[in-house]
């Protein structure tokens, strides 16, 4: 099938462990924790006070000022996120068709730090004060329509919103459209909404943890796992058809990442209906569709939830899938924080430089999982080979997504599969 | 009274919408379409709020669809000024 799925050949990553790809991977290597007290608004009279910020980000550093008024904070970093990812690939979208390229991007809640400026603005000061860009920068899609017109990229465009699987379903999406004939798809998620709108949103899941010290505070599959910390950020990946990226010299210098060869997604029966979730049927589906077994994966990137029922559900699915201790487990968000739809992109990206260099990133602050989850978690930097990787999201209210990533070597080969 | 010189109008212009697109030396930007400036119709809508808020204007919306350059906004803008009630 290796024909039929998208080779990954660029990457745009903000993240709270830094400001493009290379700053990120050195310090989640380093297990270098980002997660600190909120700064973009004054959290300390909230419950929850810690998060996971994009360290450094100066939008107008990146970014014309006619931009600046009608964005959103995660619109700018996606915006960003666009250029490098372009920039990485190789890519001058005017060389390409017109309607060559698509824009395919996840978001949880759209621009809710604008919004919600907007509304205090509506409240406090009358409807005469509210931005006109108000009617767009708040939006789910406006990443997806900010990038098009940004490169001019006006192939499919679409976005998904299903919280942290989003991240995924954004990939899958993309994947969807490079299989009906399209060239090539800048897709993922940069996400986040750090104002007091987007933070109580979240606080009344009752997920996230009250704890203050940055260290303790999301400890996913630890016995201590109480909630997890919010975090902004995100990736955006160049997608293309192999034979369109072999086309055009992309895969010529063995600078290209990889394939996204499995994905699945899969909604959970009602809270109270006493069925079993389904986050492991979309990992087994996933390795269906990429035609590999358990045995293949080298590396599960988990959705780590961070709250015990969860990591429950999750490590039940992985040992079924996998057996106890089956496989390596990693969740490089424990150094960022869950960045809504941007943390499974993110942990994509992450994926395929681990692929890459041959190295697992490592979970930190959990130091003695809980020895019924039976998990082979990394706490430190794993060297080997490494050849396909499993990652798995979640969003609040029952989306669960799975999608495997191979390196640009492939698979492990196996004649008798189908 | 205040009045709107075109100086004012591109100012606010820029801090609504934020800079226009590049210009000829030769050019004169308050004789040139918004379009031609580079600013859309939510630049205008934008605008045309803070105008209203900064100066005092009521005004219907539709009395400004025919407008073309930030010269003639500002001579509709001193227009309104000069027959509104507080002027």
């Amino acid at each position: 099938m290796s024909g039929a799925d998208p080779v990954v050949t660029g990457m745009g990553v903000l993240a709270p462990t830094g400001l493009g790809r290379d700053e990120h991977w050195t310090n989640t290597l380093d297990g270098a924790s980002a997660i600190g007290p909120v700064t973009r608004f004054d959290a300390d009279r909230y419950p929850s006070r810690l998060a996971g910020e994009v360290p450094r980000f100066v939008p107008e550093e990146h970014l014309s000022s006619r931009l600046l008024p009608q964005t959103d904070h995660m619109t700018r970093m996606a915006l960003v996120a666009s250029d490098w990812a372009l920039a990485d690939a190789g890519v001058d979208p005017a060389a390409l068709p017109e309607y060559g390229v698509g824009v395919v991007t996840a978001a949880s809640a759209g621009g809710f730090e604008f919004g919600h400026r907007e509304l205090e603005n509506l409240w406090g000061r009358g409807p005469e004060y509210v931005s006109a860009y108000q009617s767009f920068a708040w939006f789910y899609a406006v990443n997806t329509g900010q990038i098009s017109i940004r490169h001019g990229l006006r192939g499919p465009a679409g976005v998904l919103v299903t919280e942290q699987a989003g991240g995924l379903d954004a990939l899958g999406q993309a994947r969807r459209d490079l299989r009906r004939g399209q060239r090539m798809v800048l897709a993922g998620a940069v996400d986040g909404s750090p104002c007091p709108w987007g933070w109580v949103a979240q606080l009344s899941t009752a997920r996230m943890s009250r704890r203050t010290d940055p260290t303790r505070a999301y400890r996913p599959f630890d016995p201590e796992a109480d909630g997890y910390v919010p975090g902004e950020g995100g990736a955006l990946l160049v997608l293309e058809r192999e034979d369109a990226a072999r086309a055009r010299g992309a895969l010529d210098d063995g600078r290209w990442y990889g394939r996204i060869t499995g994905y699945a997604s899969t909604f959970d029966p009602p809270p109270d209906s006493g069925r079993r979730a389904n986050l492991l049927r979309a990992a087994r589906a996933a390795l269906d569709d990429a035609g590999l077994r358990p045995g293949d994966i080298s590396v599960v990137f988990a959705d780590a939830a961070g709250t015990r029922a969860e990591d429950a559900v999750e490590a039940e699915a992985l040992r079924s899938l996998f057996g106890p201790y089956g496989v390596p487990v990693t969740a490089p968000k424990t150094m960022t924080g869950r960045l809504s739809s941007g943390g499974p992109a993110l942990d994509v990206a992450t994926a395929l430089l681990a692929l890459r260099d041959g190295v697992i990133p490592p979970t930190v602050n959990v130091a003695r999982p809980l020895p019924d989850h039976t998990l082979d978690l990394v706490t430190s930097p794993r060297r080997g080979p490494l050849s396909t990787a499993l990652i798995l999201a979640r969003g609040h209210g029952g989306f669960n997504s799975a999608l495997v990533v191979a390196g640009p070597g492939g698979p492990p080969s196996d004649p008798t599969q189908p | 009274m205040t009045q709107l010189t075109t100086d004012r109008l591109l100012a606010i212009l820029h801090e609504c919408a934020g800079e226009g697109d590049p210009l000829e030396p030769t050019d004169q930007p308050e004789e040139l379409d918004f379009a031609v400036l580079g600013y859309d119709s939510l630049a205008l809508l934008e605008t045309l709020s803070r105008l209203k808020r900064e100066f005092g204007i009521d005004t219907e919306e539709d009395e400004f669809a025919a407008v073309r350059t930030p010269a003639e906004l500002t001579t509709l803008v001193n227009r309104l000024l000069a027959r509104s009630p507080s002027a």
